[in-house]
């Protein structure tokens, strides 16, 4: 039998059939077999990963409950801190940095028995699409070893696409978790704002980022989102609200489920043939589980990349200013302090980064300040309305999470706006706080290309329900197999 | 405004204070830190005061309420809906390069502070925000340092700022100004507001014009200010400074300068590193803090009686001296303490006789306060019962008091011990009169001729062969019959 997806394996671990110590290391030899073509990690942590598993068997021999992710590999983004374990968030400037704490997530993932096996690459400070922006290499796309795997989260997209862990963490800031499930066939999740906690997770924008799991299917997205989430005391902007039992609320048909369908959306596919024949069958595959699709508006959606590229530098910008050489990190020693700072910083950031610093600051500085940073809050705040009025008609959205399937290595790189651009479909529900995710809908050109749904604040779980209708009735994760795959490698 | 003493008559002064005072709460502002000065260097840090990649801050309920505290005892008006920012700038005492302090949305708004001339200088808000810590160069400045050691123990320590409005017009009244806020900080406890350890410190901006003008003259920010009286001297010095440069025709230059309290002078720190553009904005990492009125107006009652309210009240219910009254508040405990002597003596009047008497003396004398002595109000109490109920004499008490405030013994005890009681057997009083009649017929004659002096020695006589123990009215009444 195979064992791809985390519930398998913690069903077969609760039976008897398999160890903890097994599924580790079946992992441990997927990633070893498939590393140098997929260049997904930053660090694997083998005998940290088996130390652990030996003491998820024990607990299991001693009688103890399963935990929800018990004895299940997980890989997780570099921005996430492991305590003890390097976390260099794809930077320089980060590079030797061993936090002496763990993220909140991380805590709760091993809390729940997972056993986090290693760190994935990124883009730098999680700004980019294509995992490009790396300060230590770039990761290819499992379906096409020429392409990329988008960003930012690509090493955990590709570990998963891979099939070489079955649950991976990224984050998401504007797309960084969506985009990268679009472009290795997997699913991935942006929670609400606000449902996870962002504590011991590398700031690039505060009021945006949001961690969330990428699995091959829905039902490990929706364990792994419910092992993660909750409030967390270290986190002010974490939501007092329950988490519920999100695998109670996967659904197999779709009746009584209005769907939106986003008039705008529609406009910008439909240049591209192939995309918007795509997504015009993932909607009728939708009707056909029984939903009602119904068009809705986000009339502001075409201001969002605008207003994104000023919130997002303008909250790096500062964020990213403690990375200075004097306390932790890479030092590059200047005859004075200010002068330390200034080539630690110079020598520590990538190109991409610095671009970002300077364009925040420049949003922030006096003069241009309401302008541009307090004029495009007022447009976040438009943009909420227009998912409230969205909500209003329909239950979901279904629309593109991307424009195109993945690109070349190099295709983009050289142009920042082509880039910024990738994340047209993704970014009003950051900006929104929504929830959204992407699960996969098919190929184009033999590369593989995801769904987005979103949902109303706080209402993951009806996302979920829609989103494994359709992924049972479509299966399109379990319909190709990508060129470098660990294959069915979780053999009991 | 009144004009500077000495001034010439044409200028006058304007003056308006920054204050940050530390507040006295467990921990940190933002992280579970402990809250304490005096630490090792860099043992009060984790994570989250350190700037670590991924630390967030959560705010501190009981900083929030004691600044909420802080403002209603001096008037302010309570913002029902605040929000903290973010103050960007690059300086290595500050683990995030930026501060998180509140912009144009303070938790207050308004209030003032009453000198004792009964002018009130009105504050413009007081804002809630993190200290940074502490830098210590090798060399004389951060720029000509080869090296500079960071302690971050202060760092996300609980602040506010009290920010006056330019009303204060001389170096005496921004003494005054200070002197007042710290005694509502200490009195609502927030602070233990030390400016030698730095829990108060003080920016003064001064500036002068011709007197009766509107306009408001440029401006210079005096930074360095270690004590009350540092803070008087800078401002005097700067006003003659600008006198100085207006009588050689200089323009004055809007600037930072330094005290320096060797030379007692202000020299320029305008350099690149204060020139700042700060590019405040919300801080998205903390929520907004929205206070019911509920919670304010229970903040609200407990509040302590404030020095001014104390003051009125001592004088009106007590009886006692505007004078006495001042004294007695001075200090919050020094208040609590006289407070519980003339509650559990019945005599306020005596109370603050003692407490500033007797008490006040034995206490200095051995470098003591009413924290560190033994003796506790109801021992005090106890000794004003024994003179008022007669069993010792007002002379005795003093004797005892010493025991009573630095050992903390009883009072009783101690005079059973030393005898100091009084006789009151009219037989054993009779026969001291008698001998000390017999034995000074002069002084008798000389009161029956008329001396009036004769009857205290008289007395003192009889005192003295009866040790002290002797009822003294019965005393003085037994020797008038006799003489009689
Ligand atoms: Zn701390």
């Amino acid at each position: 039998m195979t064992m791809n997806t985390g519930h398998e394996i913690r069903e077969a671990i609760a039976r008897g059939e398999v160890s903890a110590v097994e599924a580790t290391e079946t992992a441990l030899a997927a990633i070893a077999a498939t590393e140098r073509r997929l260049q997904a990690y930053l660090q694997v942590t083998p005998e940290r990963a088996l130390a652990r598993a030996k003491e998820i068997d024990a607990a299991i021999a001693r009688g103890q409950d399963l935990g929800l992710l018990a004895g299940v590999p997980v890989a997780v983004k570099d921005l996430f801190c492991t305590q003890g374990v390097r976390t260099t968030a794809g930077s320089k400037i980060l590079e030797n940095f061993v936090p002496p704490y763990s993220a909140t997530v991380v805590r709760r993932l091993e809390a729940q028995g997972a056993i986090i096996v290693g760190k994935t690459n990124m883009d730098e400070f999680a700004m980019g699409s294509s995992c490009e922006n790396s300060a230590f290499k770039a990761t290819r796309n499992p379906w096409s070893t020429e392409d990329v795997p988008g960003g930012s989260s690509g090493g955990s997209a590709a570990t998963v696409g891979a099939r070489c862990v079955p649950i991976a963490l990224g984050t998401d800031t504007g797309g960084s978790i969506r985009e990268p499930a679009s472009f290795c066939g997997v699913v991935g999740v942006k929670p609400t704002y606000g449902r996870v906690s962002r504590y011991g997770i590398v700031a690039f924008a505060s009021s945006l980022d949001q961690a969330g799991p990428m699995t091959v299917d829905v039902r490990d997205s929706a364990d792994a989102l419910e092992a993660i989430a909750g409030f967390d005391p270290m986190d002010s902007t974490s939501a007092n609200v329950d988490v519920p039992h999100y695998a109670a609320q996967l659904r197999n048909d779709l009746k009584g489920i209005r769907v939106g369908i986003v008039s705008e959306f529609e406009e910008s596919i439909a240049p591209d043939a192939a995309m918007h024949a795509l997504y015009k069958r993932a909607y009728e595959d939708l009707r056909a589980l029984g939903a009602e699709l119904v068009d809705v508006s986000l009339p502001h959606s075409k201001y969002g990349l605008a207003t994104y590229y000023l919130i997002a530098p303008a909250e790096a910008s500062s964020n990213l200013a403690r990375y200075d050489g004097a306390r932790y990190g890479l030092r590059v020693d200047g005859p004075d302090v200010f002068s330390m700072f200034d080539e630690t910083r110079a020598a520590g950031f990538g190109p991409e980064v610095k671009r970002r610093i300077i364009l925040g600051t420049y949003a922030l500085s006096s003069g241009y300040y309401d302008a541009y940073y307090v004029r495009a809050q007022k447009v976040r705040t438009l943009m909420k309305k227009d998912f409230d009025e969205a909500f209003a008609r329909c239950d979901v959205i279904a629309c593109p999470a991307v424009s195109c399937p993945p690109f070349q290595l190099g295709a983009k790189s050289q142009d920042p706006v082509a880039m910024y651009l990738m994340d047209f479909f993704t970014i009003p529900m950051s900006l929104a706080g929504v929830p959204a995710m992407s699960v996969p809908a098919g190929y184009v050109d033999d590369l593989p290309v995801g769904l987005q749904l979103v949902a109303p604040a706080f209402e993951e779980g009806r996302m979920f329900g829609v989103a494994h209708a359709y992924e049972q009735a479509t299966r399109h994760a379990w319909a190709r197999t990508p060129i470098v795959y660990a294959g069915d490698g979780h053999a009991a | 405004m009144s004009k500077v003493i000495g001034a010439p008559a044409d200028t006058e002064a304007v003056i308006g204070l920054e204050v940050h005072v530390e507040l006295l709460t467990a921990s940190k502002m933002f992280c579970g830190c402990r809250n304490a000065f005096g630490a090792p260097p860099n043992t009060l840090v984790c994570p989250v005061c350190l700037g670590m990649p991924g630390s967030l801050p959560v705010a501190n309920a009981k900083a929030v309420e004691y600044l909420c505290k802080a403002g209603m005892a001096l008037g302010c008006t309570i913002a029902e809906y605040s929000k903290f920012d973010r103050k960007n700038y690059f300086y290595p005492d500050m683990p995030k390069n930026y501060q998180i302090s509140q912009y144009d949305m303070p938790l207050t708004t308004g209030g003032s502070v009453t000198l004792p001339s009964g002018k009130r200088v009105n504050l413009t808000r007081i804002h809630l925000e993190e200290d940074t810590g502490k830098n210590v160069h090798a060399g004389e400045s951060i720029a000509r340092s080869a090296y500079t050691l960071v302690d971050y123990n202060r760092a996300g320590v609980p602040l506010m700022e009290i920010v006056s409005e330019p009303e204060i017009s001389s170096a005496r009244e921004a003494e005054e100004y200070l002197a007042e806020l710290k005694a509502v900080m200490s009195y609502i406890g927030v602070s233990d507001v030390k400016m030698h350890e730095g829990s108060l410190r003080c920016d003064a901006n001064v500036s002068i014009r011709p007197a009766g003008a509107r306009e408001l003259g440029t401006k210079v920010e005096i930074k360095n200010l270690n004590s009350f009286r540092s803070v008087g001297r800078a401002i005097e010095y700067e006003i003659e400074r600008m006198r100085a440069c207006v009588r050689e025709g200089e323009r004055i230059v809007q600037e930072t300068r330094g005290w320096d309290e060797g030379s007692g002078t202000t020299h320029s720190m305008r350099s690149k590193e204060l020139a700042h553009d700060y590019r405040y904005f919300p801080d998205p990492d903390l929520v907004p803090l929205e206070l019911g009125r509920a919670l304010l107006s229970r903040w609200r009652t407990e509040l302590p009686e404030l020095p001014a309210a104390k003051r009125t009240r001592y004088v009106r219910d007590f009886g006692l001296s505007e004078y006495d009254a001042g004294v007695l508040t001075s200090e919050r405990s020094d208040a609590d303490f006289f407070e519980a002597v003339a509650a559990a003596s019945g005599n306020p009047k005596q109370a603050a006789n003692w407490m500033m008497g007797d008490v006040r003396k034995v206490l200095d004398r051995a470098e003591m306060t009413l924290a560190s002595a033994r003796g506790r109000p109801e021992q005090v109490a106890a000794l004003i019962t024994l003179v008022a109920n007669g069993t010792i004499s007002g002379k005795a008490a003093k004797e005892v008091i010493e025991s009573v405030m630095i050992d903390g013994r009883q009072p009783a005890d101690v005079v059973a011990e030393r005898g100091l009681a009084q006789t009151s057997d009219a037989g054993a009083v009779a026969a001291f009169v008698d001998q000390a009649l017999h034995a000074n017929a002069d002084s008798v004659a000389s009161y029956k001729a008329g001396k009036e002096k004769a009857f205290e020695f008289l007395v003192g006589q009889v005192m003295k062969l009866s040790r002290g123990k002797a009822n003294v009215e019965m005393v003085r009444g037994l020797l008038k019959e006799r003489l009689g």
